[in-house]
Parts: structure tokens; C-alpha cells; sequence
């Protein structure tokens, strides 16, 4: 377990629905649903998550810190808004799956592995490197994420639309070496420190 | 009273000169209807028109005037001469509105206009001015039963319309439940809080008010009389008798609370386990603060199970309505003492109607936690409660420990003596059975009004026990005239509810009062003068009327002959259509106006193709959907002759013999829904014609007839497009079946 999941536990004990409330970005709204169902009906993922807005913020009240933590519910969010629009008590739902994964990721209880969750983390890190995306980089590392001979594989299934590509000049080889950057990459990351400043004050300290 | 003189007034508006012949019209009034007078007008209901009748009414002393134009229920502002008798022959809702255009149709649609116009006047010959009820009275005070928060108000609200009002209350203060609550659920914006429930400060108005009278530690030990002489006997604890008299009642006798005890599976009966009645015990001893429970231990959890021994058919079949949102109140004494203690609402359908919502967001807001499930075992663990419930959203068996469990349990009416099973008893006992009369005189002592009537002591109950007459047609309404429930007494209802409810129900006492003094007749019949008749020389003495007149109106005096309290009646008719010997009659509606009408018409021969089907429709919905069916130009066939009647329990078997000797090939009988939803006026009107039909079918048998030339429908006020269709319908079966044997015989 990790060091902030063993305060957060400390800290608030059974009473999930108060440390979502007071740990999850909009995380104040999941006490207002009233549990109509109309997210879960709406949702075009709905049958391929393991549970259902709905049930998610059902699951937050009656207090199952970890089914909630470790679901992949979250994280099959396509941010698609059609519960936001529909939501009869304007609950900004979208917005608490996302704070909710995030919750989870600090927390690293999400799921090992999930897709969307390691393509996330994949995506952020080739970011804040250089301020841009290295998308060759980019493509690689999601290509190798499940090990080497799997990464060839995906190589070699790939390789008639990468030549393609680069015939039109949409992907540049030479990007593998360095790569093009912002024009102040310390600029990026001086905000993107400041940005973690101001989220660690709503850390558990 | 002066000579009868008839006019009648033959009205050419409204396109009845376009599609009718008019002259015939009048020549059939003079010639057949035998009218001293007849006189066609261009726009009847013009000032020009209505004061020639006028004119008429004073100057030629014209006493009876038949009306030939719209529907009875149509223009009744301009046709309103309350100094004459008056019938209408409805020629525009009922023949050019509903007849086929068309040429070829003219032949048929001036049949039926020269029909309605014989009837009109054949109905005119036999009618007399209503002269109102000589017996009336001049009470106009009303006794209020119950002095919680529907009593206190019914009784301050009629004192301040400026009635006098005696309110009994059985207790030793005013205030009933509402006086036992530390809040109650908000009735004004922003419906976020509990408010301050008010009782007290209403209670101290009414104590008072100049004119009310506050009789505490009291009883109601005898009710006898009707509308405008309610003769009442109180019984104060100490065992004396006051003698009072009052022209209305209002029942304000509210609820108790389910018993908890028969709810053992929900922890029943517990320690640690309290209904709503009980939390606000805890409520009020806290005054504020953080609410403890029995033994003194501070609540810092707290479980609410709603419909508990509701909804459900081994308990209350129910929903008492108000139980959500009082958890909710309840919920937020917790949360407003202390936000750290643990409030969970178990809910399976909450409901929260008027702006409940917003009084459960607040709710929410507070942290308040709902959980849609269904409580299976509550147990005691530990120093506290174990709720064990199915989770509903996650459809997962789930547990919470608890300090309290609080029961969201329901209103159980005081409504007095079950009549049902009084009626049960009533005829054991007058068999001999001495185990009847022990039970009877139990049932007798938990009897609210005590009331002398013959259909026992108390109101009739609609359902589940509630003492109401009608959900829709008439709130407040209880199945004997002048008596008005209200509050919970009557239906489930929270308090904001059950103030509205006693404010109708004052103000239909008042007009009850007020009807009973001037003679009238009480709705829905509001303003009727006519009361019923009997020729006592021609009664046998059968007690038709005395048992199926649904308003206790008719008792019997000491030679066994029926005995009308008329303030009680209202003026259905239903001892009239019982009378096997028809002795009872009203000045305007008799066996003989309708039954003069029938024989009015003109019967074409068998050979005619011109089947002729008498409708007998209730005045209340069916003649109003027929109406509506004419506005709608939704067209019927042309061969029925339409009546007009107050309720089916007034048709008397007489007319539908005397329809199918003259020569009628069919008769529908059009009445509202019976059995336990029924939306008859008149309580059971309808259900009556149905009974007294299906013992007709043997009678028609014996004349060679179809008994299916009798029949009858029921028929919604709303009913206006499928009016016509039961109208085609039936008559596309009678004109398969032939043309009635009896034809010519008539």
C-alpha cells in the first residue's frame, strides 16, 4: 500500500463518500445523485464497464473504498458527456470519473495494466519531456509497453502504414534521435511544477 | 298555485333553422305537446329572446315553458327562470350536432328533433316547480371532531368566515400530533429546513377565538338529525352529558401510527429501535442538541427504514405519503446537531411530493446518505443495531451497524367503526346470537360520532379503512350528507396537506349549513329545491328505499313506514328507482315525467328499417360526454331517443317495460364505474342499476324478447369519442337481431 493510501485510510477510516468528497476533484458532487440510472442508460460503454456511474457513486455512499479505487470503470470513460448533459441533477459526472481515476492513479491502486490508464501515463511522460508529442516515441513505447518480442510483433503488423507515413512525410525517422521541441521547454516545465505545487496542497500531508 | 299555463320556445339559432324544419317543430309542440302557447325565436339566448320569455312568464302568466334549443346543461345563465317549471329538448348537442350531414339525412335528424320536442313536452305536463324543503332549518354552527392541526384549522378557518364552531377533543390539550412534533417539514421557500411546526401558536388562536368553543377531554356521544339539526350529545371524561345542536360536521380524527410490535423482522419492539412518533420523542427531549437515545447514550449512527409495514399486503397495503420526507426531517436533526453522525435513509422508492425535492437535496447536501434497498433483519449487535439489507443499485446483500433504527411506519386512520363488519354483527344480533351482541357493543365503544343512524354509527369507509366518499369527484365528501372529513382521517397526508383539507372541508360544511337552510340540496346536486315525495297510502312497507338509499337518508318511523330526513338527501333518486310500487317522487323528476317522455315518441312500424333504442344516461357524466360527443361533431346514429337521469339507481324498472311494450327495439343504460373504484355520484347508483337489470332478463324472456335489448355501459365523463361508438355499435346489434316483436302492440 502505498504512503498516501495508508494516510487517506488513516485519515478517514470508513467514511469513503467524505474522502471523495474532500480528496476527489468534483468529488463535493457524488452525494447529490439521486441514483435515477439515467448516466448508466446513457452511457455507449455502459455494457463493457465492470460498473456503472450509477453504481459507482452508489458503491462511494455505501462505502467500498476498494471496489471503487481498483474498478476500471474510470478508466473506460471516453468522455463522451452524454451523462453530463442528461444528468437530471446536473451532477458534472464526466468530470468525477476523470477525478476519480486521477484519485486512484495518486493513490496507485488503479489497475495494473488497464489500456486506457497505461496509455495515459505513456502519453504524459513523451509529453512533458520536450512540451510536445514525439509521436514515433510515442507509437514505440505503447508498442513495447507488454514486452519486446510482443513490440516486434506490433512493429511487423504495422509497418505497411509507417512506410506510408513517411512516404508522405507524416512521420520523420529522424525524430527517434532527440526530437523536435517547444520553444521554451523550461518554460513548460516550470508550470507544470507549479501546477503539482498547487496540487500537493490538497494533498493529505 | 295559479293554473298551469305551457309555452313552449322554439329556438332557430345556432344553425337549427338550417337543418331542421322549425314551423313542424312548433306545429308538433301546439298539435301533440298540446302547448298553450308556442313561439319561435331566431337566437332564444339573446336578451331579445330571453325577454320574451320573460315577457311571457309575467304578462300571459305562463307557468311551465319547454325550451327547444341547446343542451339543459348548455346557456343555463340565459335560461334561468326560477319561477316557472321548465324542460329543454335538446336539439343542437343532440340532433343537428351529432346527426350525419346530408340531404339524405334530413328525414331521419327532423325524427328525432320532433321527438325531442314531444318529450319536452310530455316531461313539461308532468313537472311542478320544486317549492324547496319546508323542514328547514337555521343552523348554521358546525362541530369540529378533533383538535389536532386538520381540526384546529377547520375550526379556526370556518370561525373566521365567520361561522361558529364547537371543537371536541378528546384529550386534555389541542394540537394532536402535530403538538408532539419537535419540527415539522417545511412548507415555505427554500424547503431546505425544518421548520417550527406552529402548533402551539394555532392551538392558543383557536382557544381564543370568540366563536369557537373549545370542549377538551371530550367525546362525541350521539350524533342524530342531518344537515341543519345535527342534534349532538358530548361526553366529557368527568361522565356528564352537554346537549348541543350544529347544522355540519367536520370528522378531523386523524391517524394513529402503526404498531411497531407487528413488525418484528424490522426489530420491532428492540431497544434501540423507534418509529417516527418515537424519534420525535427523542427530538424534543434533546431540545436542539445532539439527540440521545433512551439510555442516555449519544446517537452517532442512525438507520432510517422506510416502508416499513407499508406498501405491503401483511401490513399496510399503502404508502402513507409523508413518511419520506419526514425521515429526511428527522435525518437533518442529526445532521444539524452534529454533522459527524452517520444518517442513512433506506429507501425503495422515495417519494416527496409538492417541493419535497428540493427538501431532499438539502438533504443530500448535508450528507445525508440514501440507499435504495430493502431491509431484511434488523438485530441487536453489540450496544446497538445490525441492519441487514439488500442493496437494490449493486444488488449485493449489505450491513450497517447502527446506535438507532428508526421505523418509517404509517398512518393507520381513526376512522371508528368498520360499517362492514357492523353490518355482520348487526344481523347476527338481531338473529339472537349473544357473542354478536357482546361484539357489537365492543365495536360501538371505538365508534367516533356515534351516530344514530340506521347504517351504523360511523362513516362508511372507501379503502384500507379511510372514511372517504369519492377520490376524485368530490374531496372531502363522506357517504352521509353534512358530515365532511378531513386530514389523515381521510387519506394519508402530511401536514401542509392536511390544512388545505381542513380548509375545503370547513367551507363544504358551511355550504352544507347554509344548502340544508334554504331547503337545497347538497352536491352534486347543489341548489336542487326538489326533495322526494311519498305517497305513504300506496307504500308497502318493503324498505327498499330505506336500505338502498346510499346517504342514510330515510329512516322508518314506528308504523314502519319510511321516514325522510330530506337535509340528508341528495336527490339521486335512488329510492325512487327501488319502489316497487312507486310511491316516491320529486316535484321535477318522477316515474311519470320519465316515463311520459318514453311514450311521447313516435314509433315507425317494423318495416321502416327505423329502429328506435331508448338511452338512459346519467346526468352526471354519460348526458355531459354526450354533449361533449355533440361539440366534438362526432356523429351517432340518429335512431336513439336520449333521457336524461340523475343517476342510474333512479331508473325504476318501469320505464324500461313500458320502453319495450311501446315498441322501443333496445334500451342502454349509461352509468359511471362501479364496483371498488366507482365513480358513481351517488356511491352505488350504478351498481344498483346493473343489480336491479340482471333480474330483469327473466321478465323479457317471459315477453319473447332478447335480453340483450336491455343493457348497460359504463360511461366516463371523458368518454366522448367512444360514446358514439357504444351508440353504433349497440345499434348495428339491434338492427341484426330485428326489429322488436312488440312493435304495434305498444
Amino acid at each position: 500500500m502505498s504512503e498516501l493510501n495508508q494516510k487517506a485510510v488513516a485519515l478517514y477510516g470508513n467514511n469513503f463518500l467524505k474522502e471523495v468528497t474532500e480528496r476527489v476533484e468534483d468529488g463535493e458532487w457524488v452525494s447529490m445523485c439521486m441514483q435515477c440510472g439515467v448516466c448508466a442508460g446513457s452511457c455507449p460503454l455502459g455494457p463493457h464497464w465492470e460498473h456503472s456511474p450509477q453504481k459507482i457513486f452508489r458503491m462511494i455512499m455505501a462505502g467500498k473504498r476498494d471496489e471503487v479505487l481498483t474498478s476500471d470503470s474510470m478508466w473506460m470513460c471516453t468522455s463522451c458527456y452524454s451523462c453530463i448533459v442528461r444528468c437530471p441533477r446536473k451532477l458534472p459526472i464526466t468530470h468525477i470519473m476523470h477525478g476519480l481515476a486521477h484519485y486512484a492513479n495518486r493513490l496507485d491502486v488503479a489497475p495494473k495494466g488497464q489500456p486506457t490508464r497505461e496509455l495515459a501515463r505513456v502519453f504524459w511522460n513523451n509529453l512533458i519531456k520536450t512540451g510536445r508529442v514525439n509521436e514515433l516515441k510515442f507509437s514505440l513505447a505503447v508498442y513495447f509497453k507488454d514486452g519486446f518480442s510482443q513490440g516486434i510483433k506490433n512493429l511487423l503488423s504495422m509497418q505497411v502504414i509507417a512506410l506510408g507515413l513517411m512516404k508522405a512525410k507524416r512521420l520523420n525517422p529522424m525524430e527517434i534521435i532527440g526530437g523536435h521541441k517547444c520553444k521554451d521547454v523550461g518554460g513548460i516545465q516550470k508550470m507544470l511544477a507549479k501546477a503539482q505545487e498547487i496540487e500537493a496542497r490538497r494533498q493529505i500531508s | 298555485m295559479a293554473e298551469m299555463k305551457t309555452a313552449a320556445y322554439i329556438c332557430s339559432g345556432c344553425g337549427l333553422g338550417d337543418k331542421l324544419d322549425v314551423p313542424q317543430l312548433a306545429k308538433i309542440a301546439q298539435k301533440e305537446g298540446k302547448m298553450a302557447l308556442v313561439r319561435e325565436h331566431g337566437f332564444l339566448c339573446n336578451a331579445e329572446g330571453v325577454q320574451m320569455i320573460r315577457d311571457d312568464i309575467e304578462k300571459e302568466e305562463v307557468t311551465h315553458i319547454c325550451i327547444a334549443a341547446c343542451s339543459r346543461r348548455a346557456k343555463t345563465d340565459a335560461f334561468s327562470f326560477p319561477t316557472v317549471a321548465m324542460t329543454r329538448a335538446n336539439l343542437r348537442e343532440g340532433v343537428v350536432w351529432v346527426v350525419a350531414e346530408g340531404t339524405e339525412h334530413d328525414e331521419v335528424r327532423q325524427e328525432m328533433a320532433d321527438d325531442y320536442v314531444r318529450m319536452a313536452c310530455a316531461e313539461l305536463k308532468k313537472a311542478k316547480l320544486p317549492a324547496g324543503n319546508p323542514n328547514h332549518t337555521h343552523l348554521k354552527n358546525l362541530m369540529v371532531v378533533g383538535g389536532g392541526m386538520s381540526g384546529m384549522t377547520a375550526a379556526f378557518e370556518a370561525a373566521e368566515a365567520g361561522y361558529e364552531v364547537i371543537l371536541v377533543e378528546k384529550q386534555a390539550s389541542l394540537g394532536g400530533w402535530a403538538g408532539k412534533l419537535w419540527k415539522r417539514v417545511p412548507f415555505k421557500a427554500p424547503y431546505a429546513e425544518p421548520q417550527e411546526t406552529g402548533a402551539s401558536e394555532l392551538a392558543a388562536r383557536v382557544g381564543s377565538h370568540p366563536l369557537i368553543k373549545v370542549h377538551l377531554n371530550t367525546t362525541v356521544a350521539e350524533t342524530s338529525g342531518a344537515p341543519g339539526r345535527f342534534a349532538i350529545k358530548l361526553a366529557q371524561e368527568s361522565g356528564s352529558l352537554t346537549e348541543v345542536s350544529v347544522g355540519a360536521i367536520v370528522q378531523a380524527t386523524g391517524f394513529a401510527t402503526y404498531d411497531i410490535n407487528k413488525l418484528p423482522e424490522l426489530g420491532g419492539g428492540l431497544d434501540h429501535v423507534v418509529d417516527h412518533a418515537g424519534l420525535e420523542a427523542l427530538a424534543k427531549a434533546s431540545n436542539g442538541g445532539a439527540i440521545k437515545r433512551h439510555d442516555g447514550k449519544e446517537v452517532k449512527s442512525v438507520v432510517f427504514l422506510q416502508c416499513a409495514g407499508q406498501r405491503d399486503e401483511k401490513h399496510l397495503p399503502y404508502c402513507s405519503g409523508h413518511c419520506c420526507a419526514t425521515s429526511i426531517k428527522q435525518a437533518m436533526y442529526f445532521k444539524d446537531a452534529n454533522p459527524e453522525v452517520s444518517t442513512v435513509v433506506v429507501y425503495d422508492d422515495l417519494r416527496v411530493p409538492g417541493m419535497g425535492e428540493d427538501f431532499y437535496r438539502s438533504a443530500q447536501h448535508k450528507g445525508v446518505v440514501f440507499a435504495k434497498g430493502k431491509a431484511s433483519k434488523v438485530e441487536t449487535s453489540g450496544n446497538g443495531c445490525r441492519v441487514n439489507y439488500r442493496d437494490l443499485i449493486l444488488d449485493a446483500d449489505n450491513v450497517i451497524e447502527a446506535d438507532l433504527v428508526v421505523l418509517a411506519t404509517g398512518q393507520v386512520p381513526s376512522s371508528g367503526v368498520d360499517i362492514a363488519a357492523w353490518d355482520k354483527v348487526t344481523k347476527e344480533a338481531e338473529g339472537g346470537s349473544e357473542e354478536a351482541k357482546q361484539q357489537k357493543s365492543e365495536l360501538k365503544s371505538i365508534s367516533i360520532l356515534n351516530l344514530t343512524y340506521r347504517q351504523g354509527p360511523d362513516i362508511p369507509k372507501l379503502k384500507y379503512g379511510f372514511a372517504d366518499s369519492h377520490f376524485i369527484c368530490f374531496p372531502y365528501e363522506t357517504q352521509r350528507t353534512g358530515i365532511y372529513t378531513a386530514g389523515p382521517v381521510r387519506r394519508p397526508m402530511d401536514i401542509l396537506q392536511a390544512t388545505e383539507d381542513a380548509t375545503g372541508a370547513a367551507l363544504k360544511a358551511i355550504q352544507a349549513a347554509e344548502n340544508a337552510s334554504l331547503g337545497r340540496a347538497a352536491h352534486p346536486r347543489a341548489g336542487d329545491l326538489s326533495f322526494p315525495n311519498v305517497r305513504l297510502e300506496g307504500c308497502t312497507q318493503c324498505k327498499r328505499c330505506t336500505v338502498e338509499c346510499p346517504f342514510g337518508a330515510i329512516d322508518e318511523d314506528e308504523k314502519r313506514f319510511p321516514l325522510f330526513n330530506e337535509q340528508r338527501c341528495r336527490r339521486c333518486g335512488t329510492c325512487m328507482g327501488a319502489c316497487p310500487v312507486r310511491v316516491i317522487s320529486f316535484e321535477n323528476y318522477s316515474v311519470d315525467t320519465v316515463g311520459s317522455q318514453i311514450k311521447a315518441i313516435e314509433i315507425p312500424d317494423e318495416f321502416s328499417d327505423k329502429p328506435r333504442i331508448l338511452v338512459l344516461a346519467c346526468e352526471n357524466d354519460a348526458y355531459p360526454a354526450l354533449d361533449m360527443a355533440g361539440l366534438s361533431r362526432i356523429v351517432y346514429s340518429a335512431f336513439v331517443r336520449i333521457i336524461p337521469v340523475r343517476c342510474l339507481g333512479s331508473v325504476n324498472t318501469i320505464w324500461i317495460t313500458d320502453a319495450l311494450n311501446s315498441g322501443y327495439d333496445g334500451v342502454m343504460m349509461m352509468g359511471c364505474k362501479k364496483g371498488d373504484e366507482y365513480q358513481c355520484h351517488f356511491v352505488k347508483g350504478s351498481e344498483l342499476a346493473g343489480y336491479r337489470m340482471s333480474k330483469i332478463g327473466d321478465t323479457l324472456t317471459g315477453m319473447g324478447l332478447e335480453p340483450e335489448r336491455v343493457s348497460t355501459f359504463e360511461v366516463a365523463i371523458t368518454d366522448n369519442q367512444k360514446v358514439a361508438g357504444l351508440i353504433n355499435d349497440y345499434v348495428a346489434q339491434l338492427v341484426e337481431m330485428g326489429p322488436s316483436p312488440m312493435k304495434g302492440f305498444g
